[in-house]
């Protein structure tokens, strides 16, 4: 016995942070019901069921040579601290398990937990900085199915599964308050445009738009904003009134595969029975990278079922084909924070500048920028895992409150909710004086209404 | 031991029979690593439809240059480094005149050669980029927290047939006979070596890297150099 314990891996000792001992029940209680050898068991079949091509060859093809750590905004902001670099979050989670075949101790899956789901935004900055191209989110996310399997999973992050399980959306909306948000929403924008329609469950529409689960929670007005650019515009588009309308999807970050895939299916299926013609997706990053990169892929499908595009391009479309003119420019200086999932996620940097510079007088970069952009610090469902680790968020982050500071802007252009929430508590954090706004706020500040849509 | 060393029944063998075995074993080995990698990448359904040819080599082709990608522009002291010591530990010994020299003597084959002086202009650079490494894995402590023992192996491994062979030219330490013999011996320990250790990186990672390249330039429509 003393021989097997021996063996098995244990969770490194950590110095001590600024945020100190971070107590979360989903992984500390989650923890309590785990045995060495259910452990043992449930990483070996994840394992096997991940296949490993990638795991291995990436293990093996690692020569520990330490380049990736200065693209990790977390093993810059603390100091450089070593245990925050990319390649040693992967030593400290997924070379022992490997090596140890899935023999490791519970406090070790707690630690793993805490550095995949909580110093890690799976932003895959480091992928472009390591000479291998090694992907280190994609180790780190396969660490996360592990914990997801084992039970041991931040609390709030794991009621938003919850929610996408029982509801299909992130935040508990029942129908009716969905629909009821939808049509208070057409109701509201009667005092900023004249007749405007938010159609529901309209078949054949051109475009189905779609919105994360906290939009009709808590940021209505952004649905409201969506719908007075679609009336301008002059969009043929509707919203479904059953499951599906929510394109987000943290059971992708959870490390619950399967919710993911039926959220995915849910959304997918919700644009079939429209007979919609495309999705367009509301300023959301991570939802883009769960039916472009992660969630389609899950399903067997290489690309989108149905052409989906981003919030960004739908904007750059609409000002380049003069769908939408421009009134008067945005005054403040502003700078644009590129978010991860659609930037580096999908090359839309220079679609973003266009929009930009069409609504804003006064644009100033962030340096580094587009696809070498630092993380908000707030994705991969970081900012998900709620408040405990909201202080420890904002700390491994210092380095985006020096790249937004130099930019000397007012406004921060984020979009990209995670991004959003996330830079408004770091510019909180760090007084810097500051706003994040999406590009939807300015726009429809500064668009021209025509006349037949004048409220007279 | 001594006189073992310099034995001609030992030389015999390291000059012969374990020469086929270290190149069976490197070869044979690590085309079985690509077949069972590529075995398990089927099964993987969503990663080989992901490969492009255009964007792989793009991805190679910048990491592959001196400052062709972002983060060796950012690190010039180990991006010449690590060049310098790739390129001689590579090409020294296929172009060496002695190299070349046994395998006319044996098969009757030949190539062009290095000069001798530059040869060993290159033997004593892939020495001193160890110690470089070396130095930089206890010293850097971003490298310090992932070395493992396995790491200083790895160098070692690197290391010895350079030395070796510098100082057996050089006539140096031991015996000439003597020295040859433990150079051809760590020659051949580094090609048994590449299929069972992490110097696989030098055929994974241009997997790797296609496989990165293909993502980022194919899918998400951004350089990943």
């Amino acid at each position: 016995m003393a021989v097997a314990e021996k063996k098995m891996a244990v969770a490194e000792k950590k110095t001590e942070k600024a945020w100190g001992k971070i107590v979360d029940a989903g992984l500390d209680e989650g923890i309590k019901k785990l045995t060495p050898e259910k452990i043992e068991k449930v990483i070996n079949k994840a394992l096997a069921a991940m296949g490993g091509a990638r795991l291995k060859t990436y293990v093996d093809t690692c020569i520990h040579c330490g380049l990736c750590s200065e693209a990790c905004h977390h093993y810059l902001s603390n100091d450089r601290d070593p245990s925050f670099a990319p390649v040693a979050k992967v030593k400290q989670t997924m070379w022992p398990i490997l090596k140890n075949k899935g023999r490791v101790t519970p406090e070790f899956i707690r630690r793993a937990a805490e550095i995949a789901y909580t110093e890690c935004n799976l932003c895959k900055r480091c992928s472009m900085y390591c000479p291998f191209g090694i992907d280190m989110a994609y180790i780190l996310l396969s660490v996360r199915r592990i914990c997801h399997l084992l039970g041991v999973t931040p609390l709030y992050l794991q009621d938003t599964a919850h929610s996408h399980a029982v509801t299909m959306n992130q935040m508990w909306v029942k129908q009716d308050d969905w629909i009821d948000t939808v049509q208070w929403q057409e109701e509201e924008i009667r005092a900023e445009i004249k007749n405007p329609r938010i159609p529901i469950d309209k078949e054949g529409a051109d475009i189905m738009y779609s919105v994360i689960g906290p939009e009709p929670k808590f940021q209505a007005q952004l649905m409201g904003q969506a719908a007075i650019i679609m009336n301008v515009a002059g969009i043929n588009w509707t919203y479904p009134s059953f499951d599906g309308w929510d394109n987000s999807d943290m059971a992708m970050y959870s490390g619950d595969h399967e919710i993911m895939g039926r959220v995915k299916r849910a959304h997918f299926e919700a644009a079939f029975r429209l007979k919609a013609k495309k999705i367009v997706m509301g300023e959301c990053g991570h939802a883009f990278r769960s039916i472009y990169d992660v969630g389609n892929r899950w399903l067997g499908l290489k690309m989108p079922p149905v052409p989906v595009i981003h919030a960004i391009q739908f904007y750059y479309e609409l000002l380049r084909e003069g769908r939408i003119k421009i009134a008067k420019k945005f005054k403040e200086p502003v700078t644009l924070h590129d978010p991860c999932n659609v930037i580096r996620g999908r090359g839309l940097g220079e679609m973003a500048r266009y929009v930009t510079n069409a609504i804003c007088e006064d644009f100033t970069e962030m340096q580094p920028n587009r696809e070498y952009n630092f993380c908000c610090c707030a994705g991969g469902g970081v900012i998900n895992c709620g408040p405990p680790w909201a202080k420890k968020r904002a700390i491994s982050n210092r380095v985006k409150a020096e790249q937004m500071k130099e930019t000397g802007a007012h406004i921060v252009i984020t979009p990209c909710h995670n991004c959003h929430s996330g830079i408004e508590d770091i510019i909180k954090y760090y007084k810097l004086g500051m706003h994040t706004k999406f590009f939807s706020e300015i726009l429809v500040e500064v668009m021209e209404i025509p006349e037949e849509f004048k409220v007279g | 031991m001594f006189e073992f060393l310099m034995s001609e029944a030992v030389y015999k063998f390291v000059r012969g029979p374990l020469v086929w075995i270290a190149f069976f074993v490197c070869i044979v080995g690590s085309a079985y690593r690509i077949y069972s990698m590529i075995s398990l990448a089927k099964k993987e359904k969503v990663l080989l439809p992901y490969l492009s040819l255009k964007y792989g080599l793009r991805s190679i082709l910048h990491w592959i240059i001196p400052f062709g990608s972002i983060n060796w522009r950012r690190h010039p002291i180990i991006t010449i480094v690590t060049f310098l010591f790739h390129i001689c530990l590579v090409f020294t010994p296929i172009f060496l005149l002695s190299h070349n020299i046994l395998w006319y003597e044996s098969w009757g084959i030949s190539w062009w050669t290095l000069p001798e002086s530059t040869a060993d202009i290159m033997t004593l650079i892939v020495v001193f980029s160890c110690v470089f490494f070396l130095f930089r894995r206890i010293i850097a402590s971003e490298v310090r927290f992932v070395t493992y023992p396995s790491d200083f192996l790895i160098l070692t491994i690197a290391f010895l047939p350079f030395i070796t062979g510098f100082l057996a030219y050089h006539q140096l330490l031991l015996p000439y006979r003597a020295m040859t013999i433990l150079h051809i011996l760590f020659g051949e320990a580094m090609l048994i070596a590449i299929p069972f250790s992490r110097i696989i990186h030098m055929v994974f990672g241009w997997f790797t890297r296609a496989y990165t390249g293909s993502e980022f330039g194919m899918v998400r429509h951004v350089r990943d150099y």
